[in-house]
């Protein structure tokens, strides 16, 4: 074949290709936003089976090890010896006299090996069925890859649970503001008139106010004595209320903008009613300037349950979240003693750059024909 | 243009109303009312409880009344200059909140100033040398801004400052000039305190306002009017600043509006961390003792000087340019 009916050919497929085909090779070419995608499906799969991946229960006190550092995973011992399998270095535990401060140091005389798909103690996987394997460990010592905290829990197990908390309120939360946008924009964008108006009114007003103070307000009137789950809940709630504005500002935007065009004109002379016409013809229309929306309210989502939970009138222990856990890292002297508590942190800025750097690519590949 | 800030003012005003209703929802939702907290408090302190007091307190809050005239006597008595009293600091809210109104709006002024003032340039200059270093640096920055959630940068921020400088960023004034009447010296001491803050409110807004400029201004260059101007041989830079720089600041302008509330938000999270003395700060503390009152009013305070500066930033925007208020 010669050079130039591999162009034409290759012209040819681009004209043949469907929107969807066309927004897909335009999103793979976007090279951070395909980083940002590899990332979120990494945290996701850590956080829905967070159990497996934890190593330990999350809410287990080592008592032994209260504060303990991290535990370097190494190759290569004290004598120079390489392993293959990585190990870890027992922990013993050491007392200033002076200040009574508890040191943790490394033991090279003990190499714990990490072993994979190990069995341990019996646990509820999804709190559903009885699971006894998890994904790494070693067969007997401690083993706190991210340290512990004051009450000798281990991080890096309380880290998993937090991841699956932290990014399942921004999907339950978009998912609200979802439908309440869609709704109201819909009938805002659809209708017109009078019904319009106040709607628009009421979606300045709510976006003219301050989110953080009223997500804070409402926060903390919650019930003392309500559920966890309920706690979740009311915080999701609470976050979308506001989300769900601007959503509904593009669903009506984008509503105005097709309703005139010839194909709705056409479906309506045609004898199509309205529901036909928004879900057939209209929502197809605009669905990924939606996915664009969504993809970039759930940072925000993640961001404002993050910091609720940190003041410490978001999600409240036993459940754990990045912003529960941070709360642990609230003062310099603490942070300073043991940093490695602003673990958590690092996690809820990677979470929410991938989600951006995944919305900008969206929004690049949205418009194909740009 | 009189009918549209008169347009505006009424819009304000029903904003406002409809802003106190919500606080005073946020009052009355925590279980038991004001009275018998106070009741408890005075009895838990040992105190004597005289109830011809409690008697007269109820009458003066309407606590016998039903929720919708509650309202309104919190209203009336609001409109009076009485806020209701705080029992936790056993104070008025009116005094407690007068107190930190000034902190509160110089922090927003001076960080909504400074967000603008770095924006704009970088914005600008990365656009105009898109793809450059300094093109990239920003970006980063930009992404990092957004991402990073105020109270973690502040975090951040101030363990690098005890690092590097040896001094605690936390509060507005070190301790010896925290109670100290004004003076010059503790106008310096304020002013080191000051960068921490300012940079923690404003790097989320600092970060989307640039990206914005840059990509109003990208769009912008590519105009044919800009490349007739530099055929003619305008110089580059008063062509630059002359044409495209005005047009593509339009949307920086109108994001006045929104800019306000964020800040607000920001300042607020951010006090609670930094131990600021405004009122974000005072509103925390009274969520968490559930000092309704308190917060309550600190919710519609915040509020209704969001609505306000977004109404006086919309007007001067219209005075800025008359196309706008056709949008």
């Amino acid at each position: 074949m010669t050079k130039q009916a591999d162009v034409i050919q290759k012209e040819e497929k681009y004209y043949v290709a469907t929107q969807w085909q066309l927004m897909r090779q335009k999103f793979v070419k976007h090279k951070l936003a395909m980083a940002g995608l590899v990332v979120l499906a990494l945290l996701y799969t850590l956080g829905i089976f967070s159990d497996f991946f934890a190593t330990q229960d999350y809410q287990k006190r080592n008592t032994r090890y209260i504060n303990a550092p991290p535990q370097r995973i190494r190759f290569i011992d004290a004598d120079g010896h390489f392993h293959l399998r990585p190990f870890v270095y027992g922990l013993t535990q050491e007392m200033d006299p002076e200040t009574w401060r508890r040191t943790y140091v490394e033991d090279t005389s003990v190499i714990q090996p990490i072993r994979f798909f190990v069995r341990t103690d019996t646990y509820k996987f999804w709190g559903l069925f009885d699971a006894n394997i998890r994904f790494m460990g070693v067969d007997e010592g401690p083993f706190f890859l991210f340290g512990t905290d004051g009450s000798g829990r281990d991080l890096f197990s309380r880290v998993m649970y937090a991841t699956r908390i932290s990014l399942t309120v921004g999907l339950v939360g978009v998912f609200l503001s979802f439908v309440l946008g869609c709704v109201f924009g819909g009938i805002s964008g659809y209708y017109g008139g009078k019904i319009d108006m106040v709607i628009q009114r009421v979606i300045e007003f709510l976006l003219s106010i301050p989110t953080i103070p009223l997500w804070m307000a409402l926060a903390a009137a919650l019930p003392k004595d309500w559920e966890t789950i309920q706690i979740y809940f009311a915080i999701t709630i609470i976050l979308s209320m506001v989300g769900w504005c601007s959503l509904a500002r593009v669903v009506r935007g984008k509503l105005l903008e097709v309703k005139q065009k010839d194909f709705v004109i056409a479906a309506k002379l045609a004898g199509a009613n309205d529901w036909q016409i928004i879900t057939r013809h209209l929502l197809p229309s605009f669905m990924s300037y939606l996915i664009v929306s969504i993809t970039l309210a759930i940072p925000n989502m993640i961001i404002g349950e993050t910091a609720l939970s940190f003041l410490g009138i978001g999600l409240r222990p036993p459940v754990v979240s990045w912003g529960v856990l941070l709360q642990d890292a609230q003062n310099v002297r603490t942070i300073n003693l043991h940093p490695w508590l602003l673990i958590p942190a690092v996690f809820v800025v990677v979470a929410v750059l991938s989600f951006n750097f995944l919305g900008d690519g969206l929004r690049d590949a949205a418009d194909p024909y740009k | 243009m009189g009918s549209y800030i008169f347009n505006r003012f009424c819009y304000m005003l029903i904003s406002i109303v409809l802003m106190s209703v919500v606080a005073f929802i946020i009052i009355q939702l925590p279980p038991g009312d004001y009275l018998s907290s106070y009741i408890m408090q005075l009895q838990a302190s040992g105190e004597r409880v005289d109830p011809a007091q409690v008697e007269s307190l109820r009458r003066q809050y309407g606590l016998d009344l039903p929720m919708y005239q509650r309202y309104f006597v919190w209203v009336k008595n609001m409109l009076r200059g009485d806020f209701g009293r705080s029992f936790d600091w056993n104070m008025p809210v009116r005094t407690l909140i007068a107190s930190r109104i000034p902190m509160t709006v110089a922090v927003s002024l001076v960080t909504m100033l400074f967000t603008y003032l770095v924006a704009i340039p970088f914005g600008i200059y990365s656009a105009v040398k898109q793809y450059s270093i300094v093109d990239y640096i920003v970006t980063v920055l930009g992404f990092v801004g957004l991402a990073m959630p105020n109270f973690l940068l502040a975090l951040f921020l101030m363990i690098f400052f005890q690092r590097v400088f040896g001094f605690s960023p936390g509060g507005l004034f070190s301790p010896e000039y925290l109670n100290a009447p004004w003076s010059f010296a503790r106008f310096v001491d304020m002013l080191k305190h000051l960068p921490v803050p300012i940079i923690v409110i404003g790097a989320s807004g600092m970060a989307s306002l640039m990206r914005v400029m840059r990509s109003s201004l990208l769009d912008e260059i590519k105009m044919k009017y800009v490349t007739n101007a530099r055929a003619k041989g305008l110089k580059e830079r008063v062509l630059l600043f002359r044409y495209p720089v005005r047009v593509a600041l339009n949307p920086i302008l109108s994001s006045i509006g929104w800019m306000f509330p964020q800040i607000l938000s920001g300042a607020t999270i951010t006090a609670i961390v930094l131990n600021l003395p405004t009122v974000g700060a005072l509103m925390y503390r009274a969520l968490l003792s559930q000092d309704m009152y308190l917060a309550g009013t600190c919710v519609l305070f915040l509020t209704v000087f969001t609505l306000v500066g977004t109404f006086i930033s919309d007007i001067l925007l219209v005075c800025a340019d008359p196309r706008i208020r056709f949008d």
